[in-house]
């Protein structure tokens, strides 16, 4: 199996220093914003990663590219160790590569023209062939008019930019691309032909993706496997299907419960985990079980003090939590539900 | 007539000199009865925003005109003067923003903004509307109210500043309270928080609600009736459970069959629908819909559809609408 994965990440961590002082900078602590992540991507499939936001999903997908560089860990991809990488062989590999982003118009050059954005990297990179012909080409893939080359960003609507900004990330024929919230600033109707060309491109191309988004449903959507990230750490992972079916980590199932449906019936029937409080700091991560502070199945004893590591519980399943066995089977039950006026003070906040 | 609020064919119109003027709300009717919640949906710009600020009477004046009338509890709201209106605003009406730091001062102490809402609209003494301020910040789930009274909005993380801003609007026991969009920038389980929290204060003091939206789901939880706005029209409407167990205008089907469905099997595609909400026709050429519609026919461009009967209870703005005619 082990064959198929193009991207192998261990123990990846990103700590930024939180530095003060003036005159003497000194550095007083650290955003640990991905801290310790493990992570295998399939050739031609689509790892979703979701959270909160300030949970670490786009360093983590930034780390991944060397956009930053991370404090610590290993990246491999199709075998080749990316961090070992110097300027020269890193730039080559930047080709297979790709990032698409939520805002695309931040992303693109406003005084670029059309032609002029996707040339761009086609010219950097030495790509064979007639560059107006790609060009045309790249148009045609991403469902845009030949006209549009000669147009600039800010005339196009925000599907329509995003289409750009796709095109632009599969322009030299990428292995993996890396999509940064792809659909969040879109209306949803929009939303929806951007996720089917993902999924067309995907097919086309044999593309794979790490798909980043706080939007599940959207999320599970497009990909096969799910990471679930709570400040800096993975939670749990698990195959798309069945992580609404059967969420294991408490997080994830508070999660889940809050994503509202549109559906009436299914609403009023629908029992809802309400977390208390906030995210804490990811410069201040709680002891133990990260999620702790928060969590409903809190218990007395291991959670405040041993870290619970991402173990498989069951086939392609994992899950960081001390007591998922016990939450699964109904043996520890949430301290309080919807139903229950107090719920909004379970797990009060610290 | 016992709604708490009438909307009649209210128009909202930004002209500036040396532009095409913007008619962002066109002949758009609603009411609101005493305790009911109501759902406004639509993409952005459609004009869910203005038509809420018409109603607090918050739109700028120069620039912008406005026909048609809002009367709450018969009292014409439209062309009242400004220091009656800012009475009712806070006593009668409230308002929660997306972004609460644009309804919150910056520079005074959360506890002084609420407090100052209660000695304005409650009569209360200072000492009585503190300890009451204390209890609201703690009925809408803020830990610690006494300390927290204190801070300024920045000191409050996004979901607490939410809850503040919920708490001054409530202040004064508004019968109407208007959220335009109040979780958009939240997480999703501060949104739970924040959705529940409004539910209960609903339920328990009898508050109206017009609830903004362009999330299909958080309708599906919370509104009683629901309109669908489609470039400043209504399109839709009806109960909530009639409207997702029959939806009938292109759009609103549309807008269903492009959202996955968490609790359902992994659908093949998802069915967008075409063209972007920059594709429409002028309400004043056919139906602003039809460069987008699938079930576009002939009549669509030509002369605008009216908001008709499609079922009992059930209205739309469609020559051709889903679910054929054959029960219209
Ligand atoms: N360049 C940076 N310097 C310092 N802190 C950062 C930097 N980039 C991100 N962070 C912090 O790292 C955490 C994770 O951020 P991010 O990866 O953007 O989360 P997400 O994408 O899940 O919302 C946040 O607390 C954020 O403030
Ligand atoms: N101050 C303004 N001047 C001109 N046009 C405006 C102004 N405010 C809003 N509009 C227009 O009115 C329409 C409705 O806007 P809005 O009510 O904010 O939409 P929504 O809240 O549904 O996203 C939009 O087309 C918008 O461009
Ligand atoms: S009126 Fe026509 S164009 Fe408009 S929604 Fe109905 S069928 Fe579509
Ligand atoms: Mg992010
Ligand atoms: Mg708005």
């Amino acid at each position: 199996m082990t064959d198929d994965v193009l991207m192998s990440v261990r123990g990846l961590k990103v700590h930024f220093p939180i530095r003060k002082g003036v005159l003497v900078d000194r550095v007083v602590g650290h955003v640990r914003a991905v801290d310790g992540v493990d992570l295998d991507i399939r050739r031609g499939q689509t790892y979703g990663l979701v959270g909160e936001s300030g949970c670490g999903k786009s360093t983590l997908g930034r780390a991944m590219l060397r956009l930053v560089e991370p404090t610590d860990g290993t990246i491999t991809f199709d075998g080749t160790d990316v961090r070992a990488l110097k300027t020269e062989p890193m730039r080559l590999l930047r080709k297979r590569l790709q990032m698409v982003f939520q805002d695309p118009l931040a992303s693109l050059d406003p005084r670029q023209s059309v032609e002029s954005v996707l040339t761009e990297p086609l010219r950097t990179h030495g790509f064979p062939g007639k560059p107006a012909d790609r060009v045309r080409e790249l148009l045609d893939v991403v469902g845009l008019p030949a006209n549009a080359a000669g147009r600039y960003p800010h005339e196009f609507s925000g599907g329509q930019r995003q289409r750009i900004g796709i095109a632009r990330a599969i322009a030299l024929n990428p292995d993996l691309i890396i999509a940064d919230e792809p659909v969040s600033a879109l209306d949803v109707s929009i939303q929806a032909q951007i996720v089917n060309l993902l999924e067309d491109l995907q097919e086309q191309l044999g593309l794979t993706y790490v798909v980043v988004a706080h939007d599940l449903a959207v999320v599970r959507h497009v990909s096969d496997t799910i990471g679930v990230m709570y400040l800096g750490s993975i939670v749990e992972e698990s195959p798309s299907d069945d992580l609404y079916a059967e969420p294991l980590h408490p997080y994830t199932i508070a999660l889940m419960s809050a994503i509202p449906i549109p559906d009436p019936v299914v609403e009023e029937r629908r029992e809802r985990i309400l977390l208390t409080g906030d995210l804490p700091s990811p410069a201040n991560i709680p002891p133990g079980c990260r999620f702790h502070t928060r969590c409903p199945f809190r218990q007395t004893t291991r959670c405040a003090d041993e870290v619970p590591s991402l173990r498989e519980i069951r086939p392609g399943r994992k899950v960081a939590c001390h007591w998922s066995e016990e939450i699964v089977s109904g043996r520890i039950q949430a301290a309080a539900s919807s139903h229950d006026p107090t719920a909004t003070e379970v797990g009060a906040p610290v | 007539m016992n709604n708490l609020l009438d909307v009649n064919d209210l128009e909202i119109v930004f002209s500036r000199r040396g532009r095409k003027d913007v008619r962002a709300v066109d002949k758009v009717s609603f009411s609101v009865a005493p305790g009911e919640t109501v759902g406004l949906v639509g993409e952005s710009g459609c004009g869910k925003s203005v038509t809420s600020l018409a109603i607090m009477g918050l739109l700028p004046k120069r620039g912008v005109r406005l026909g048609g009338s809002i009367a709450f509890e018969g009292t014409e709201l439209i062309g009242l003067p400004q220091d009656k209106l800012r009475r009712m605003r806070g006593r009668d009406l409230a308002m929660v923003f997306q972004d609460p730091m644009t309804s919150l001062n910056p520079v005074v102490p959360i506890g002084t903004q609420v407090t100052e809402v209660l000695v304005r609209h409650r009569d209360m003494g200072a000492d009585a509307a503190r300890k009451e301020a204390a209890d609201l910040l703690a009925r809408v789930g803020i830990p610690d109210p006494s300390r927290r009274l204190k801070e300024y909005p920045h000191q409050l993380s996004g979901g607490m500043r939410q809850r503040a801003l919920i708490a001054m609007a409530l202040a004064a026991k508004p019968r109407l309270l208007i959220a335009d969009e109040p979780t958009t920038a939240l997480d999703v389980t501060i949104q739970a928080q924040i959705l529940e929290l409004l539910k209960e204060l609903v339920r328990e003091s009898g508050t109206a609600l017009i609830m903004i939206t362009h999330d299909l789901g958080v309708v599906a939880g919370m509104c009683d009736t629901v309109h669908v706005m489609y470039s400043g029209r209504i399109v839709e409407r009806a109960q909530r459970h009639e409207l997702f167990a029959h939806p009938r205008h292109p759009y609103t089907g549309g807008l269903l069959a492009s959202i996955p469905r968490l609790d359902q099997p992994r659908g093949e595609r998802l069915e967008p629908i075409q063209g972007s909400p920059r594709d429409m026709l002028a309400w004043s050429q056919g139906c602003a819909f039809a460069p987008r519609c699938r079930n576009r026919v002939d009549e669509c461009v030509g002369e605008a559809p009216v908001l008709a009967p499609a079922r009992p209870d059930h209205e739309v703005r469609c020559y051709n609408p889903l679910g054929g005619s054959d029960d219209r």
